[in-house]
């Protein structure tokens, strides 16, 4: 005996049940790695999370796009081979069980099943026959007499549900389409046209124009997803499809345009839909064609789909008016127009180099501080993203309210800061003043930075502090006219803690506790008089003439004030007016396999139900003649739910001896079986 | 003859009462589309037709459901009457507030389902066959309470605005109370079919941690508050995807809690024969058949729901398959499946290991339920903790 070939054990191989259920859990074990590591992100931040090492490790593995890794592909390549032979192995037979009937059972085989009866008629074997197959055919079993005379007996083979192997077909088969139909979708063609060298992938960022060649795709049949960010009043031909660390154009064969885009809001403030309204122009369209999207209800045109996936800022104008917080570079009279995204060089004094608005939003709905319950949300206004960045390139970011927002029952403009995206931000509360500005503090802010004014109210309240002193007065007027400048001096460079911090290198341990409190307490009071001149009322001389909305204000302009030097710019920039322009989110699809992977998916629901819950079902009955009538042998058996065919069984059984009879009444359900 | 003496109950219902049931449920069917087809779409009366279909199907030889339907059906009319249109009243009107309005009845269901557990464990361990019959009147009462509290919240959601309204099952809370009914009607379809109530205990144990889990979720995080539907949920997907999806998890935790039964079943035939899991719990075979039996149920539902949730994701995730971690965790459950029913049905094998795989199963599916909206971040984040 020769040793069977190569390729029939490879066959072999392929179609054993023990590779089929290996595969369908090395498949599941390996989809886990998508769902654990974030897919498709940028690929810094992949390099910062693992360090270069690893970095370079998992990317070899594809493990940054795992399911159009080489690998996982090779293991559903292998799923539909191993599925493909095993249907190709089974279909004849399984083919052949959804018609055929068994006609060659003997009666010995048939008294070994699980369920069988015997018994006895008086009528003849013609009679019998032909009683029991009106039956069979009655209750809708497909069915044949088979005369063996050699036997002396007749048989009736009768089945139901064969279409149960249909289930088995079914589901095999939907397994193969759905992978060939989501293949056809993939971004494989995509990869392999990239490795051959026909296919860069483009990092950086550029306009459309300006995308090479290389980099695009021209319209074809091929499928993609990708997506287009396009601003209110205008209108693109492409999208962006993002392919390893970057992305290739796809070309669309027609134009989009977008009129308008729309959020609208429950009464609670959150979002109710996204909304954009379309208009196609395409050489092949008489008028160009209009049309509004939502989520959930795309545009499907030429074999495209459109969806509204999100939205962002479209260059929205705004009117910005700084205000100097820096002695050196103020003040500025003008507010000055500019617009989301646009950079633009400062002259803000020596660090700062360009200021590069990033964001702007109408809404910012927030849960209510001042609410009792929290998850109450309410809209705070307007706010404003942009980056001062530094001559040496870093750069901070900020976030500026537009309107006064209410804390602890004061409001106050808020302005966030913070150094990187990953952080939150840390906000400066800026007090409004009488006139719901900003200006009061600012020109607080300014009175303190005038050195030569704080040196006179020094003076001044070094005089008055003295005013009892006799001894010696002109020096210690004089000192403590200096510490009183050099504590305000101190305040702005760094805050309280810059105090803190000169009171704890300065005085010896002994005198702190009571000299300190009184440094404090001189510095409190000069950063009063600072403020009370620049109120400029008469009326007003001490601390004690300010009325409460007076001394809060001072309480929280002093809090602003001593977190400036973190605040880290020259400048409040204050949004006067905007003119709100938006850009809609569009993912454009085109999907060739996907009325294939539907049919797969038809195809397996169909199976599924059918497998389970049609049960194949034969029965036998063999009359034998015998000296005073018939004996009859009657065996069944299921290739499903055998406990259900127990009592299928003994029905069938009762209805059947009722029927050769001719006493079974098919209307009448037998109450005995309840 | 036969290898053992256990019958299954085949339960047929006089075929009078078939066509009553019938009649009624073509006549609900007809009168609903009468008052309301003008404001349904196509979709909404098709998802009508098809659960009047559904219903006249699972009640035609199932005396219990459709008493259940008729209750469920009666009380959350009168509780939406009660109502009028003033949601207020789920606290002053003492009917609402005691009883039918939806968080009272979910309250009602909660604690009926707990004590149904006990009922259920003292019939198995007392060997009191009242007390187990306490536990099947106590689970379903509760499975009533809980269906007429998605009922009636359905309607509540539309009285506290017209664009809020929506079906109870967009949100982690809502989904925890149709996984507790769901999980209860199926052991209740099977408790009947099997005659056996010694794995009530088993299967309300699970339902119980639900229960639990509900529970903190409403005191802990005021989860059970009416929220409105982000735009990508206002689908007549969600009509159709989420409930298949919860037939499938019902499905798989019943199969892996007969799995323990089976488990503590062999363990004790061996070491105590005497005992009560030897004896009072159904014979071995007739309990691998009955988790065959779930897993199958399971995993035809469970397909469906993928596919629909397929479909849905065509319409509004731009594809449909993105290999969301939701997605992905889902073809894990099913591929498991999959792979345990290759090995029963191809493969023969039976008894132990699968019980074992039934029981990691659920594990697996509850990562797919929970631990995706937990740990993992995706597209499919409509129910956070």
């Amino acid at each position: 005996m020769s040793r069977p070939s190569f390729a029939r054990r490879l066959f072999s191989f392929l179609s054993t049940m023990d590779l089929a259920i290996t595969l369908l859990l090395t498949l599941a074990i390996a989809s886990i790695i998508g769902t654990v590591l974030q897919q498709n992100q940028p690929y810094p931040d992949y390099l910062l999370k693992f360090g270069p090492f690893w970095f370079d490790v998992f990317e070899s593995l594809g493990l940054y796009d795992v399911y159009s890794a080489a690998w996982f592909l090779l293991i559903l390549v292998l799923l539909v081979v191993s599925t493909s032979v095993c249907v190709f192995r089974n279909a004849p037979t399984m083919v052949r069980e959804i018609w055929q009937l068994r006609t060659q059972v003997q009666a010995k085989s048939l008294r070994a099943m699980q369920h069988h009866e015997q018994w006895t008629q008086s009528s003849d074997v013609e009679t019998l026959t032909a009683q029991a197959q009106a039956y069979f055919t009655q209750q809708g079993f497909r069915n044949k007499v088979v005369a063996r005379p050699e036997a002396g007996e007749t048989l009736i083979s009768a089945m139901k549900g064969g279409m149960n192997r249909m289930g088995y077909l079914l589901t095999h088969l939907a397994i193969i389409v759905i992978c060939l139909g989501a293949l056809l979708d993939s971004n494989v063609p995509m990869k392999l046209a990239k490795w051959q060298g026909n296919l860069q992938v483009e990092t950086r960022d550029l306009s459309i124009s300006k995308v090479p060649q290389e980099s695009r795709l021209a319209v074809g049949n091929h499928a993609f997803r990708g997506s287009i960010s396009i601003p209110e009043g205008k209108s693109a031909s492409v999208a962006f499809i993002g392919l390893e660390d970057g992305y290739v154009m796809q070309e669309l064969p027609f134009k989009i345009a977008v009129k308008d885009f729309r959020i609208a809001h429950y009464a609670t403030g959150q979002p109710k839909s996204f909304e954009s309204d379309l208009v196609i122009t395409d050489p092949e369209l008489e008028s160009p064609l209009e049309q509004t999207i939502s989520v959930n209800h795309p545009l499907s045109y030429r074999g495209y789909t459109i969806y509204q996936a999100s939205f962002a800022d479209g260059g929205s104008l705004l009117t910005l008016k700084p205000w100097a917080l820096s002695q050196e570079i103020g003040p500025f009279d003008t507010a000055f127009n500019t617009k989301v995204f646009d950079k633009q060089a400062t002259a803000w004094g020596s660090n700062a180099a360009q200021l590069e608005i990033t964001n702007f939003r109408v809404f910012n709905i927030n849960p209510d501080p001042t609410d009792d319950e929290p998850g109450n949300m309410r809209n705070f206004g307007p706010t404003i993203n942009f980056k001062i960045r530094s001559k040496t390139g870093e750069a901070r970011e900020y976030e500026n309210y537009m309107l006064p927002v209410p804390r602890d029952g004061r409001d106050y403009f808020f302005s966030g800061v913070r150094e990187n995206p990953n952080e939150t931000f840390r906000y400066l509360y800026l007090p409004v003043d009488d006139n719901g500005s900003v200006a009061g503090w600012v020109a607080f802010v300014g009175a303190l930075q005038d050195t030569e004014l704080v040196d006179m109210i020094a003076a001044e309240m070094a005089t008055i502090t003295l005013s009892d002193v006799t001894t010696e007065k002109g020096i210690l007027q004089k000192n403590l006219h200096n510490s009183l400048a050099a504590l305000v001096e101190l305040f702005l460079r760094g805050g309280f803690s810059e105090v803190g911090r000169f009171i704890e290198a300065s005085l010896p341990e002994a005198d702190r506790e009571a000299l300190g409190a009184a440094y404090l307490a001189m510095l409190r009071e000069m950063l009063g008089r600072v403020y009370i001149h620049t109120l400029d009322q008469p009326a007003i001389q001490t601390i004690t003439d300010l009325n409460d909305e007076q001394v809060f204000f001072l309480q929280d302009a002093v809090t602003a004030v001593g977190a400036l030097p973190l605040y880290g710019a020259p400048v409040y920039l204050e949004l006067t007016d905007y003119t709100h322009i938006q850009a809609t989110g569009l993912q454009i699809a085109h999907m060739p396999g996907k009325p294939i992977v539907y049919l797969g998916c038809a195809m397996l629901i169909i199976g599924v139900f059918l497998l389970f819950y049609l049960p194949q079902r034969r029965f036998w009955l063999i009359l034998k003649p015998e000296q005073n009538g018939c004996n009859l042998l009657f065996a069944g058996m299921s290739n499903r739910n055998p406990y259900e065919f127990d009592s299928f069984f003994d029905q069938t059984y009762q209805q059947l001896k009722q029927a050769v009879e001719g006493n079974f009444d098919p209307e009448k359900r037998s109450e005995s079986m309840t | 003859m036969r290898e053992n003496t256990f019958t299954l109950q085949q339960g047929s219902s006089p075929l009078a009462v078939i066509w009553v049931w019938r009649g009624l449920m073509l006549a609900a069917a007809i009168l609903l589309l009468t008052l309301y087809g003008t404001v349904l779409d196509g979709y909404e009366i098709t998802i009508v037709v098809l659960a009047a279909v559904g219903l006249a199907f699972l009640g035609q030889n199932w005396r219990g459901f459709r008493w259940h339907a008729l209750i469920t059906a009666v009380l959350s009319l009168w509780a939406v009457k009660r109502y009028g249109s003033d949601l207020k009243l789920a606290d002053t009107d003492f009917l609402l507030n005691y009883l039918l309005s939806s968080q009272s009845a979910i309250m009602w269901m909660s604690a009926l389902f707990l004590m149904a557990m006990l009922a259920y464990f003292t019939g198995l361990f007392m060997r009191s066959e009242f007390s187990d019959k306490v536990g099947t009147g106590l689970t379903w009462t509760a499975v009533t309470m809980g269906m007429i509290g998605l009922m009636v919240r359905w309607r509540e959601s539309y009285l506290i605005s017209p664009d809020v309204g929506h079906i109870p099952v967009s949100n982690l809370y809502e989904v925890f109370i149709l996984f507790a009914v769901i999980t209860a009607l199926l052991y209740l379809f099977y408790e009947r079919r099997y005659q056996t109530r010694a794995l009530g205990g088993f299967v309300l144990l699970v339902i119980s941690m639900a229960v639990i889990f509900q529970l903190w979720y409403t005191f802990g995080r005021g989860a059970n508050e009416i929220q409105p539907l982000v735009p990508a949920l206002q689908s007549y997907w969600m009509k159709i995807h989420v409930p298949a999806n919860f037939v499938g998890y019902g499905a798989f935790s019943l199969a892996a809690m007969i799995g323990v039964a089976y488990l503590l079943k062999t363990w004790q035939t061996s070491s105590n024969p005497q005992g009560v899991l030897a004896t009072r719990l159904p014979l071995l075979p007739v309990m691998d058949d009955l988790m065959y039996k779930a897993i199958a149920l399971g995993f035809a539902f469970f397909t469906l729901a993928t596919i629909l949730g397929a479909l849905w994701a065509a319409e509004a995730w731009g594809g449909y398959w993105s290999w969301d971690p939701k997605e992905t965790w889902a073809l894990i459950v099913w591929l498991n499946y999959a792979a345990w029913l290759h090995m029963r049905m191809t493969k023969g094998w039976h008894g132990r290991p699968m019980a074992w795989w039934a029981i990691i199963g659920l594990f697996v599916t509850l990562f797919a339920f929970l631990g995706v909206n937990m740990f993992l971040s995706g597209l499919h984040s409509y129910g956070t903790l």
